[in-house]
């Protein structure tokens, strides 16, 4: 193993980068808008949900109940007629609806208990959850501040004072924003180092480099810096420039550390695309293990559902997978603040997975070429 | 004199700032052979592009058929009288589709019904002897057949014009008489037909009717070839078109002189192989082949491509193991890991290894470095290199942007670079023009005898052959025989050495048995009835011939269409499963200041929960700051000292929960659970305490329904919800590279040059996807059924119709990334980055699109997974029919037509 033929081919390989615009563009792109996008795209849990409103009361509580829903948490309510109420939900207008029944106000104040139907899509998951129980709790509030006038109740002296830590809005887009960076950050590792391995096939450099002094392991671990280094230079400016600069996301931990452990999970997420360059023929059958890979990769990583809700099956399977170990670590730098002494597990794994994938793609890497010729 | 074919007044055309043509004006005779001859790169290639029309023309203007090329009319009028063969073994074919295949599409294209089509390709594979080969695929067949296969696709429609670009390079002596044979006596059949040839071959040259020579983008001289011969005074073609060159190019020209090779050290060999053999499955493409190179030695290997050349070169430097057999070089056996020997060696690949993406001189650098020259060398070795191959003034240029000679000396200066003892060239000079060709061997020449480099060569030029010290003719995987160029043609008692070599390949053949029986001798002399001249408008049938071969080509490679199904089986379990909107099994502690019964009671509530399962207590402030840091708790609950006693005193007292926010969807969730815990601990503790007293709980009772799945389970959401998602992703990409691939495969020259449409071709490419992406679904629907068990409620039909809308939107998006996109890696990427984000972000797998905001919102609008998320959910859960999802449909409908169009208009229907 040479140091200087690793550094030699890894400029060549910058070099082939510079000179596809196209790529470039994709780069930028993907690392500006795709994640400006999707970052501020996503609402908080409960934003805007639509919710109407059945009132056959027409009591100042039912006023009181329809008022009490406005943005962010809701769309201001749709007064609506019973039968209307189906067909919207039907059409998937609404995601709620409350249907408060004749006579509420009088029922309540009589002390007979009355019953407010609350109608949830609960094909809306997201929603369906946290949104009934925030219209349960805004609907109990009035209701009581309402009875309160008229009537003693006793309510407990005991509060529950709630704050959330890292991120004490609970913003969506502080997460989305890292969460898109780190799936940003796999595809184009993957794509870049994998693809540029087939062509390079397909164009016959590759057994050129084969009979030149120059190892399998050389010309592999060229690919990965190269690939590493682009991928760190486009997120440290996507950190500081769209993350903190342009949206404003207030980093707690050592970005320093972050790049690090980025650099270890590029690593891993390279030697993948490599394995995959070698398992693939041609190209279009790269494309479609591409995604076949990556939505796994992205969807089921824990950046976009919590991972200790997932089957057993799927969390033992996902430990395999790079993109896990990046989503809890980048949470824990970057949201908790942590250090070393906190992610080293995760770094560990993920030099684990990317040595083994190293190591399977270099088994291949030969005997690829050689079926190709 | 007859009216010329094609009229070209100042043409001029340049790619970047390279000029192919300068100022071009010519007019090429009709009814007879016309041919372009001069070297790679002077732009005999492009003058035929755009005679062709596949080219768009730049400057000047160019007639033929007596209309205007540049007028897309008249292009669509004169198109289908037209053939051309572009440059390139069979570039214009489909390697996967068989003989009759390929022959079949092109005939489908041209509209001939079947019992026409049956009756021209029985004809044309009978005079081509291509008859016994009908159902091999062409990538299977060898160089010769390939170009005979390509001139059966060009016949087919019966051209005036037969546009033959470089039809014999790379075809082997035998082939390429044969080749000829075939094309006059389809003239003498259709004698009006005009055929327009450049080739590099001189000699081929000299049995056409008239020339032009050209160099440098400009044309030298016109005329019959015995007229160019009497003007130059010269006694072959070649030494006329030297003596035609201006007189700075002609500069430093001199005869090739071989020196005879003395063998000296002994006789030590520099290459050996004993019964090397190759196999690849059940072909054998390398048979027992031995030989024994002396040090110093320059070695041919005459032969056809195809014939195990690059095979057995490639086995020599170890690229390939071989099946049997050993080899050594300088002694060493051959061994893919030693390093030390690679050295020593110079390969030189035909495939032309060189980085298009680095300038000259960055490819000579790279190589230096690789090779490991010492550093304050290299730019001097550069220099050296540059001067000796002549690319002194082409150090900063592309390669892509070079002629082929060019970038051929630019190989060898690379192999050349750190002095080896030994150069294995497989086909260095292909294509390489007459002058350049001599260069280059005279350089071949030094480095044998004066530094002593041995050299393997292989080649298809017979004069090169001649110049080798000794050769071996290669055909069918087998050395036929090796020995001196001379002693050949004397042991075969021919005149010359391709004489004996087609000698010898003829004995090869008959004692195979494997070329078929000879070409009928009547030829094609039947004047067929014109084929019905195809109407311009859209035409079904062209449409259709597309779809066909695009669907055969699917099926001849099955992993992929396996990859595409099993694929989306696999993504459906594991997203199906593994996507769940229940928060459950979250892990909390609490820091319990008060140890008493009732503090107990309230950890016990939530611990008591589903959703929540109890880690160790926390101790102090620090373990909580560190154990929330690491995510071992998302949830901490500080109870008080003295909680107990104030509680049970009815004073105020606060418990404080910290909530891990890093992931907020998660953090709302806990936040809205440990609420409705605080309030139902509360609302038992009033139940308990005060007894009579209506309590604060059951002043009114709200009743949740959930509606449409009424357990709240994960799956019934999410399953009908990732249908979209994999028929986006999966269909688009498969579409994607259809077209890129043709673009860098080079077959896209057939929307150019017949008389496809755009639209043709894009709708044709597109419905065996959308075929392949409707057994996709059904497959998705019956798991959705029965493995996850998520009732199909609403209308089966209505979900069908939906999805054939949806997959057509779909496939139409990867086309449009493919009409744009130049590169393959830039189609995955882009097609990636246009389905991933959008599809599974901003069409509301899991946020509704209506809560969505700024950019993703818009996007959220647009998609088309959108709505057809609407359509799987209304149909699986809600048991909706047509009409509660009529506004849907609307949007889906326009999608595919729109991006459809914006495909044609991005796609062109010639090369810029």
């Amino acid at each position: 193993m040479r140091l200087a033929n690793i550094a030699n081919l890894g400029v060549k390989e910058l070099r082939s980068l510079i000179r596809d615009p196209m790529m470039l563009v994709l780069i930028v792109y993907s690392f500006t808008f795709a994640i400006y996008s999707a970052a501020t795209a996503m609402p908080e849990t409960l934003s805007r949900a639509t919710i109407s409103i059945v009132d056959e009361d027409r009591s100042p509580v039912s006023a009181r109940i329809a008022g009490a829903f406005y943005p962010p948490y809701f769309l201001p309510p749709a007064q609506i007629t019973q039968s209307e109420m189906d067909a919207r939900m039907d059409a998937g207008l609404d995601t709620f609806a409350l249907d408060i029944p004749p006579d509420f106000q009088r029922d309540l104040l009589a002390g007979r208990q009355p019953t407010i139907q609350l109608n949830v899509d609960a094909t809306r998951m997201s929603q369906a959850f946290t949104g009934s129980g925030y219209v349960q709790t805004i609907v109990g509030d009035e209701v009581t501040a309402f009875a309160r006038r008229y009537r003693t109740v006793d309510t407990p002296q005991v509060d529950l004072v709630l704050r959330a830590r890292f991120n004490p809005e609970l913003k969506p887009s502080w997460f989305g924003a890292i969460m898109q960076l780190v799936n940003q950050i796999t595809m184009l590792s993957i794509v870049l180092a994998g693809a540029a391995l087939i062509r390079e096939r397909e164009h016959g450099t590759i057994e050129h480099l084969l009979v030149m002094p120059v190892t399998p392991f050389e010309i592999m671990t060229a690919k990965v810096w190269a690939m590493a280094l682009v991928v760190l230079v486009a997120s440290s400016l996507c950190i500081a420039l769209v993350v903190q600069g342009m949206m404003g996301v207030p980093i707690e931990g050592s970005i320093p550390l972050f790049l690090v452990g980025a650099a270890v999970h590029v690593f891993a997420t390279t030697s993948m695309g490599i394995f995959l360059g070698t398992v693939a023929r041609s190209m279009p059958q790269f494309g479609l293990l591409l995604i076949l890979v990556l939505l796994p990769l992205q969807m089921l990583s824990g950046g976009t559902t919590p991972r200790e809700s997932m089957p057993e099956l799927v969390q033992v399977v996902m430990m395999a997978a790079p993109t896990t170990h990046f989503v809890s670590m980048a949470q824990a730098i970057l949201y908790r603040g942590a250090g070393l002494s906190v992610v080293w597990p995760q770094m560990l794994m993920l030099v684990a997975i990317g040595g083994a994938l190293f190591g399977f793609a270099l088994a291949r890497f030969r005997a690829t070429v050689a079926r190709i010729g | 004199m007859i009216e010329p074919v094609a009229r070209l007044r100042e043409v001029g055309l340049r790619y970047g700032r390279t000029v192919a043509l300068d100022s071009v004006t010519l007019d090429l005779p009709a009814g007879c052979m016309a041919g372009l001859i001069g070297p790679d790169g002077v732009g005999k290639s492009s003058l035929l592009a755009l005679v062709s029309g596949a080219r768009q023309i730049q400057a000047g203007s160019v007639e033929v058929f007596g209309g205007d090329m540049a007028s897309a009319r008249h292009r669509g009028a004169v198109g289908p009288r037209i053939a051309y063969m572009p440059q390139g073994l069979g570039k214009n074919l489909y390697p996967t589709l068989s003989v009759f295949e390929n022959i079949d599409f092109f005939g489908r294209l041209f509209g001939h019904d079947r019992e026409e089509r049956e009756r021209r390709i029985a004809e044309l594979v009978e005079a081509t002897g291509l008859t016994p080969f009908t159902d091999r695929p062409a990538g299977k067949l060898s160089g010769g057949m390939k170009q005979k296969l390509s001139l059966c696709c060009s016949l087919i429609h019966d051209p005036d014009l037969l546009i033959l670009d470089e039809p014999t390079t790379g075809v082997d002596p035998l082939s390429r008489r044969q080749f000829w044979e075939l094309i006059d006596r389809i003239r003498a059949g259709r004698p009006g037909m005009s055929v327009l040839v450049a080739t590099a071959y001189m000699e081929e040259a000299a049995r056409f009717d008239w020339l032009a020579a050209m160099d440098g983008g400009r044309v030298l001289a016109t005329g019959t070839p015995r007229a160019l011969l009497e003007r130059t005074g010269t006694s072959s073609l070649e030494a006329a078109f030297i003596a035609l060159l201006p007189a700075e190019d002609r500069e430093g020209y001199q005869p090739v002189a071989i020196q005879p090779f003395v063998a000296e050290d002994g006789d030590e060999a520099a290459i050996e192989a004993r019964g090397l053999t190759m196999r690849f499955g059940d072909f054998t493409a390398v048979d027992n082949v031995g030989f024994r190179i002396r040090r110093g030695e320059i070695f041919g290997f005459l032969g056809s491509n195809g014939c195990g050349k690059t095979t057995t070169m490639k086995m020599l430097t170890g690229l390939l193991p071989a099946s049997e057999g050993q080899a050594w070089l300088f002694g060493q056996e051959v061994d893919a890991g030693d390093i030390e020997t690679r050295r020593r060696v110079g390969y030189m690949s035909q495939a032309f290894s060189l980085y298009s993406e680095l300038t000259v001189r960055q490819n000579l650098e790279l190589h230096a470095r690789l090779f490991s020259l010492p550093a304050e060398a290299i730019p001097d070795r550069i220099e050296e290199m540059a001067r000796r191959f002549g690319l002194a003034d082409i150090m900063d240029a592309l390669p892509d942007a070079l002629p082929l000679g060019q970038r051929q000396r630019l190989s060898l200066a690379v192999a050349m670079i750190h002095g080896p003892e030994m150069l294995i060239l497989d086909e260095p000079t292909s294509g390489v023009d007459p002058v350049a060709r001599d260069g280059f061997w005279r350089i071949l020449i030094e480095l044998a005898r004066r530094d002593r480099v041995t050299i393997f060569i292989s080649t298809h030029f017979m004069n090169e052959a001649e110049r080798c010290d000794r050769i071996s003719l290669m055909h069918a995987g087998r050395v036929l025989v090796s020995d001196t160029p001379g002693a050949l043609v004397e042991r075969r008692g021919a005149q010359t050495l391709e004489q004996a070599f087609i000698g010898y390949l003829e004995e090869a053949v008959a004692e195979a048995g494997d070329a078929g029986p000879a070409p009928t001798t009547q030829g094609i002399t039947k004047a067929t009835p014109p084929a019905h001249r195809p109407h311009r408008g859209f035409d079904f049938r062209r449409m259709f011939s597309f779809s066909r071969r695009e669907a055969m080509e699917l099926r001849r490679d099955p992993i992929r269409a396996t990859l595409a199904l099993l694929g989306s089986v696999i993504l459906m379990l594991v997203m199906g499963y593994g996507i769940t909107m229940d928060v459950e099994d979250l892990t909390f502690a609490v820091l319990d200041r008060d140890q008493t019964i009732t503090s107990r009671d309230y950890a016990l509530n939530i611990a008591g929960s589903r959703y929540f399962t109890e880690r160790p207590p926390i101790r102090d402030y620090d373990d909580l700051d560190r154990r929330m840091q690491a995510g071992e708790v998302t949830l901490a609950i500080e109870i008080p000292p003295g909680f107990g006693r104030d509680v049970a005193r009815g004073r105020p007292v606060q418990i404080a929960a910290w909530i891990d926010g890093a992931m907020p969807s998660r953090g709302q969730t806990i936040r809205g659970y440990v609420q409705g815990m605080h309030a139902h601990w509360l609302a038992r503790r009033v139940a308990h305490s005060s007894t009579g007293t209506t309590a604060a709980g059951q002043l009114f009772s709200i009743e949740t329904r959930f509606r449409y799945n009424p357990d709240v389970r994960s799956l019934v959401a999410m399953v009908p919800a990732v249908i979209p998602i994999l028929l986006m992703l999966i269909p688009a990409m498969l579409t994607a590279l259809s077209i890129v691939r043709e673009k860098e495969m080079g077959s896209i020259v057939n929307l150019y040059v017949t008389p496809v449409t755009r639209f043709e071709f894009l709708l044709g490419k597109q419905v065996p996807y959308v075929l392949l992406g409707m057994v996709n679904f059904l497959l998705l629907v019956l798991l959705a059924m029965f493995v996850f068990r998520v009732p199909l409620t609403g209308s089966f039909l209505v979900l069908t119709a939906g999805t054939a809308l949806y997959l057509c939107a779909a496939t139409a998006l990867g086309l449009l990334a493919s009409s744009f996109l130049k590169t393959q890696i830039a189609a995955i990427f882009g097609t990636a980055v246009m389905t991933i984000v959008p599809a599974t972000q901003f069409s509301g797998l899991i946020d509704p699109v209506s809560s969505l905001e700024g950019m993703g919102a818009v996007i959220g609008h647009l998609y088309p997974t959108t709505y057809y998320v609407t359509i799987a959910r209304g149909t699986f859960s809600k048991a909706l029919q047509f009409s509660d999802l009529r506004s849907e449909f609307l949007p889906l409908l326009l999608a595919a037509p729109v991006l459809i169009s914006l495909s044609a208009m991005l796609l062109r229907k010639q090369e810029r």
